[in-house]
């Protein structure tokens, strides 16, 4: 059981932020990792990534969103509460070295799943620049953290209540012509977020033969390579992202097929939310 | 033996074989010739004392009958349901020659049944040696090493990546085979010996093989062969595509079954194609008619004779109106515009020469292709080792198949202090083929932590 010793919500009832006690986690994991959820008894196992970990207080911090029954399981958990399972870090962590000038391209979620990304490459001398984007200001969520890592953020929004009106895509296309307006560019980009938009970034930085990682977020359920549910096709080849990523060179993913399979348990995911709904909450408080 | 129906077994997942009642394994116990060199137990590999186990049903001791059984075999509620006793015990009983083979598997699940229902004690344990090992996996292997160290005397830790102990007892093996309150049952058992299953821990992720070694005398790695491997065909990662693995996990470890009251959702097809023909590709043939498919069909590139599953798994497939297509291999799998699976493309074989593995080669007969169609694809032609310690312990020696080298008299790898077996030594075998090499090395480590000179051990 791992104990919740901080809960906020970042945004209405849809985004939170959930610290959880995991010392043998905290002590291990670096950016790129990610972990395993079990809520309790009877829930399924989700993959979540770590948005900032503390090795002296020994926990981790995770940023979700609730988008079905299981994100808004754990979205009833207080400070206090206990979590049934909780296994990680899992994954291939983040390739950091200096690349030199690096973006990091990100919307909505994506942006405090970059966070720790940010802040390795920072560390060892590259210059990272921020390329965020959401539907809507209030979306931006953990922004400012990321902030301090990177030398400049960029901001759009959907409906431009904040910087450029658009998505990162344009906001991106943007800042590399500026960029090779002063003879300048990006070496390497790195992108996590909607699948959607990883795959039109992946095709802007291809166009501009910038060098680019994403961070890929296929259907998991252990987690620890012995299934499959999470495998994508890079380079024509078949990954299990749980243990050969869940970072690939953006170029050779097949995005479209990613898609695809993100959409296999539509039918099922309803079904579960509406029960959970209908149940109010599972006896909890909303 | 007696069985549920099939009829009303397809639209549940308890049991199948019902278990002897106490006479009718009084009267089994009966046939046994009470051999005096004991042909049976040579065909088992974790030395179950069948004679004298035998003799104490046929007295009506089943308790003394499980408490013998259990000091040699950890599991005996798992291994009296799922080894292959055709292959083993039961092709060694005397009576077999003539007759039916005096049904082993049978008298053993009585007997460990018996003593669950009634209340076992834990047997005395041997003062404790201040000796720490830890043990990487929590399947038969790592369960039957840390069983045998436990009995004597030492601190045994299991570390076990997922929710639940049991490795494919509980993610593999379907509840109509192998019900999964029997495995937490003979789990408890263990940890009342004195073992501590840490659960949700990664070897290779929360700590490698190298910092245990820091802390413990030992390290058994019995981490299995838990990597599907998939076909090199067109359309493998189509939806509802599933790896066995996956599709057991779901249904299973997560009780999929129950969706929505379990969360893990699995997708129901009406028409299920399921590719492979051993143990793993009976259990998701079987599973997918209990989870309402109209047709669950095993295809398979030899014929039924080659069949690598149990005799009695086939044939209860067969009760359950599983269809069979042999001598049928896939090319590729046909998807809609939505990417799901609709139906699977085949060609028809021919039996040829015998092949290295002296089997007849399957030649594929020109213009054979057909469609069979589905909405749910398993896959089930094996798994690979798991990755994960190879990966994350440089100085251990690995085959050129991802399993870890080890000596398979004393299951010592390379490394020191550093002990396998099981799948991840040998590649995906039995269950049985796991607790026997968990033996082995428990005896090994016992060995060599304590010093003993090999013929001393002989009695353990």
């Amino acid at each position: 059981m791992y104990e919740v010793v901080r809960k906020e919500w970042l945004y209405g009832d849809i985004i939170f932020l959930i610290e959880v006690k995991a010392p043998q986690i905290a002590k291990k994991i670096r950016a790129g990792n990610f972990l395993v959820f079990r809520a309790r008894e009877g829930a399924e196992r989700i993959p979540i990534t770590v948005a900032e970990y503390d090795k002296k207080k020994g926990t981790v911090t995770c940023i979700i969103q609730v988008i079905g029954k299981s994100t808004k399981l754990l979205g009833s958990y207080e400070k206090g509460d206990f979590i049934q399972d909780l296994v990680g870090p899992l994954g291939i962590a983040t390739h950091i070295e200096k690349y030199g000038r690096v973006g990091i391209v990100s919307g909505g979620l994506g942006i405090p799943l970059a966070n720790l990304v940010a802040k390795e490459l920072q560390e060892v001398g590259n210059e990272v620049i921020g390329v965020v984007g959401a539907r809507t200001e209030d979306l931006l969520v953990w922004e400012e953290e990321m902030s301090q890592y990177c030398t400049e953020m960029n901001y759009c929004t959907d409906d431009g209540s904040r910087g450029m009106k658009g998505f990162t895509t344009h906001l991106l296309e943007q800042k590399i012509q500026e960029l090779a307006k002063k003879g300048e560019k990006f070496d390497l980009v790195f992108t996590v977020g909607p699948t959607v938009m990883m795959k039109f970034v992946s095709k802007i930085t291809e166009k501009y033969n910038i060098p680019t990682v994403a961070s890929l977020n296929p259907i998991m359920v252990d987690g620890t390579g012995m299934c499959g549910a999470c495998r994508v096709t890079v380079d024509g080849k078949i990954q299990f992202a749980c243990v050969d990523g869940p970072e690939f060179d953006a170029h050779k993913v097949d995005f479209d097929e990613l898609i695809q399979r993100l959409e296999q348990y539509k039918k099922y995911e309803i079904e579960s939310l509406e029960k959970y709904n209908k149940e109010c909450c599972g006896g909890k408080k909303k | 033996m007696p069985t549920q129906n099939p009829e009303d077994r397809i639209d549940n997942f308890s049991e199948v074989p019902y278990g002897y009642n106490e006479a009718e394994a009084m009267l089994e116990a009966q046939r046994c010739l009470q051999c005096k060199n004991q042909p049976c137990v040579s065909g088992c590999p974790v030395e179950v004392p069948i004679r004298d186990f035998i003799a104490l049903i046929r007295e009506g001791k089943f308790m003394e009958a499980a408490s013998i059984i259990k000091a040699k075999n950890s599991l005996p509620a798992v291994t009296g349901r799922v080894c292959p006793q055709e292959l083993q015990c039961e092709a060694k009983c005397v009576m077999g020659r003539r007759y039916q083979p005096v049904a082993i598997g049978n008298l053993e699940r009585f007997a460990a049944d018996y003593a669950r229902e009634e209340g076992e004690k834990i047997p005395e344990l041997p003062k404790s040696t201040g000796k720490k090992i830890a043990v990487v996996g929590a399947g038969p292997a790592g369960l039957t090493c840390a069983g045998d160290l436990a009995l004597l005397g030492h601190k045994v830790t299991i570390f076990e990546a997922l929710h639940k102990p049991g490795g494919v007892l509980v993610y593999g093996i379907p509840e109509f085979r192998l019900p999964k309150d029997m495995v937490k049952y003979e789990i408890d058992y263990l940890i009342q010996l004195g073992v501590e299953v840490k659960l949700n821990f990664l070897v290779g992720k929360n700590k490698t093989v190298d910092e245990l070694l820091d802390e413990y005398d030992a390290v058994f790695v019995g981490s299995g062969a838990g990597a599907p491997r998939l076909l090199n065909i067109p359309g493998i990662n189509l939806v509802n595509v599933y790896s066995a693995n996956e599709y057991l996990t779901r249904v299973n470890l997560l009780k999929g079954y129950l969706f929505p009251e379990y969360k893990t959702p699995v997708k129901r097809g009406k028409n299920v194609v399921v590719i492979g023909a051993g143990n793993v590709a009976m259990d998701s043939a079987r599973t997918a008619k209990r989870l309402g498919a109209d047709h669950s069909i095993i295809v398979y590139r030899r014929s039924r004779k080659e069949c690598p599953a149990r005799v009695e798994e086939v044939h209860h497939a067969e009760e359950e109106e599983i269809e069979f297509r042999f001598l049928t291999n896939p090319v590729r799998i046909i998807g809609d515009e939505l990417g799901a699976v609709r139906a699977v493309e085949c060609l028809q074989f021919e039996l040829g020469e015998p092949d290295e593995t002296g089997r007849a080669k399957p030649i594929p007969i020109p213009g054979s292709e057909h469609l069979i169609e589905c909405d749910v694809v398993v896959i089930s032609v094996g798994n690979d080792p798991n990755p994960i310690i190879p990966r994350t312990t440089p100085d251990l020696e690995i085959s050129k198949w991802g399993t870890i080298v080890t000596d398979r008299i004393t299951g010592k790898t390379s490394k020191e202090r550093v002990y396998a077996g099981g799948d991840i030594a040998t590649g995906a075998a039995t269950v049985i083929a796991a607790m026997g090499a968990g033996k082995v090395a428990a005896k090994s480590i016992h060995k060599q932590i304590m010093g003993i000179e090999e013929t001393e051990i002989e009695s353990i």
